[in-house]
């Protein structure tokens, strides 16, 4: 039995359940000029989280891991620290979305209450301790993300991404399912912990266990978005509103990187060797197709959405090093690209006005002209993505580099750098279209006022922590 | 004598059978759906197979769950098949190509 004082470490997760539940009655009951209230109300719940989180440890002092609720949700600093940055992303995806989707009649308590539940179920997957726990909060989430995508009704393109989405994400639960039942056949057991112990005492040819991880990396490869398993990304990216890719594309990163340390190190840490050249695999055709494909892209949120595989690829390079290094770099990596891509889609989303749709690279000519600002700030996120110094996204990837370099994989690490630039092109190709091109149109940019604010912070982080990278080096640092 | 190959193997088939039906099916949304469910049959049977020869409850629980999520996956599947339906009076796999993935 588990002791009533350890919900307590639970507060986090027990607080979004109860105050979604809350917005989706005052949503019921509040009138259609009301719906701003949801909008705060859904904020205030990432601040109570927040709030929670920091509170159930002293502050500075790293977080003892601590196994709760007979094993299944364990709490540790890794995981506070990625459920800080899930509720951050959050508030830039909330604060972002508010004026897109009032012009698209969208703004409704659906959609904050599904995007909540979708976080839950981010924190759940990352303290999970048990594999029953990782795959409800999969669930939880993706079953959330599947609603939102075909949040836009009457939307042809929405509706056939989110069939899509809906078929390859339950093909990969299945698969990933498939994996953990094997799993247990060969260790008997559903615990994290007890599965690692099984590993650690198997022999080298235990073929039960080899399918069950073979079955587990290509689940984790499909919910990650990885080549060859990447079809669904360009198409949900491109079909679902801008609000709604903005959600997918950014904190269901920082949970699938939560459901790999979980699944493949705190679980199958011992089969390493195996899972190792399995994410090389997908590392290298990821950095590949990602960055060669997108450079055909007209569409910019194909375009992102082919970066997004890219990066992807980066974040395994980090995951297959195998070693703290290696994870920590993945870590930060996966913290700074949520950010980025949360930044590129705002700038998307403020370029978008009732009944037009910022989708083509053509609307981003001479933007300059138009906002300089907003220009300078959407020039930081591209370079940024794109990796160059003295932007934080350089960081990122030379870390990752940096593991995979200490871990012995040379050729691994000069091929993603070939890569890198590469994808260059085509993020320099929008900073070129926003200064070097006339304006397609002389409407001026009018943006309000808090999504303009937010905005602007998010692209200046990428400045500031990238001439100042310690502090956020450090956190990671600390959570393994 | 039926021993846990047996199961496994039976487990396989139709995982396999569901998966082939997710990629050969070229007509109907609705089978699609169908497979989906008959891959988390496939699962359910590992687990209970497991369950039962390890003499571990664990995987009967997990068997549950997964019944439930099933359910409510495909819940979820119709109302956005009945959104797809509304949109485009067709659920044939093969025109749905307006995304080109």
């Amino acid at each position: 039995m588990f002791e009533l004082s350890e919900l307590n470490a639970l507060l986090p997760e027990i607080l979004v359940l109860t105050l979604t539940c809350v917005i989706l009655l005052v949503d019921l009951y509040g009138s259609e000029q009301r719906r701003g209230l949801i909008h705060l109300l859904s904020i205030a719940t990432l601040v109570f989280a927040a709030i929670a989180t920091l509170r159930i440890h002293e502050p500075g002092q790293t977080v003892e891991s601590e196994i709760l609720l007979n094993g299944t949700l364990v709490r540790d600093q890794m995981g506070d620290v990625l459920k800080l940055f899930v509720y951050l992303v959050m508030g830039l995806v909330f604060v972002y979305s508010k004026g897109y989707l009032r012009d698209r009649n969208l703004f409704k308590g659906e959609f904050f209450v599904l995007c909540l539940f979708g976080m839950l179920g981010m924190m759940v997957m990352i303290s999970a301790a048990n594999m029953l726990t990782l795959y409800l909060g999969l669930e939880l989430l993706a079953l959330s993300t599947y609603a939102l995508v075909a949040l836009d009704r009457d939307n042809r393109l929405a509706s056939e991404s989110a069939m899509k989405y809906f078929v390859l994400g339950a093909l990969a639960s299945g698969m990933l399912l498939y994996g953990m039942s094997m799993i247990y056949g060969a260790t008997g057991s559903l615990d994290l912990s007890e599965i690692a112990e099984g590993v650690r005492g198997a022999s080298g040819d235990n073929l039960v266990l080899a399918f069950g991880l073979t079955f587990i990396v290509v689940g984790l490869a499909f919910k990650f978005g990885a080549v060859p398993f990447h079809m669904w990304v360009p198409d949900v990216y491109h079909g679902s509103p801008t609000a709604v890719t903005l959600f997918i594309g950014s904190a269901p990163k920082l949970a699938a990187f939560a459901l790999a340390i979980r699944l493949l190190d705190d679980g199958l840490g011992g089969l390493h060797g195996f899972w190792q050249s399995m994410l090389i695999l997908l590392a290298v055709a990821s950095l590949a197709i990602g960055n060669i494909v997108a450079i055909a892209q007209t569409n910019i949120k194909r375009m992102l959405a082919y970066s997004t595989i890219s990066h992807v690829g980066f974040i395994f390079l980090g995951l297959l090093a195998g070693t703290q290094e290696g994870y920590e770099a993945a870590m930060f990596y996966a913290i700074v690209y949520a950010m980025m891509a949360a930044g590129a889609f705002g700038v998307v989303i403020l370029l978008s006005r009732a009944g037009f749709e910022a989708e083509d690279l053509d609307d981003y000519r001479g933007l300059n002209q138009r906002s300089p600002w907003f220009a300078f700030v959407m020039l930081m996120l591209m370079a940024s993505l794109a990796g160059f110094p003295p932007f934080v996204g350089f960081f990122a990837k030379l870390q990752v580099v940096k593991a995979a370099v200490n871990a012995d994989l040379v050729w691994l690490a000069v091929l993603s750098v070939v890569f890198a630039v590469i994808g260059a092109f085509y993020y320099l190709r929008v900073i070129k279209l926003m200064y070097m091109d006339e304006p397609t149109t002389d409407e001026p940019l009018r943006a309000p006022v808090d999504l303009g604010t937010v905005l602007s912070a998010n692209g200046l982080a990428q400045l500031i922590l990238g001439m100042f990278p310690g502090p956020l080096i450090a956190i990671c640092a600390a959570a393994f | 004598m039926i021993g846990l190959a047996h199961f496994l193997i039976l487990g396989a088939i139709l995982f396999c059978i569901s998966v082939a039906g997710i990629f050969l099916n070229r007509k109907n949304v609705l089978i699609l759906l169908m497979a989906i469910e008959l891959m988390l049959l496939a699962v359910n049977m590992n687990f209970v197979a497991f369950s039962r020869f390890l003499g571990n409850t664990d995987g009967q629980v997990f068997v549950f769950f997964i019944l439930t999520v099933a359910a409510a996956e495909a819940a979820i599947g119709l109302a956005i098949l009945v959104v797809l339906f509304r949109n485009r009076q067709t659920i044939n796999v093969q025109e749905l190509d307006s995304l080109k993935g």
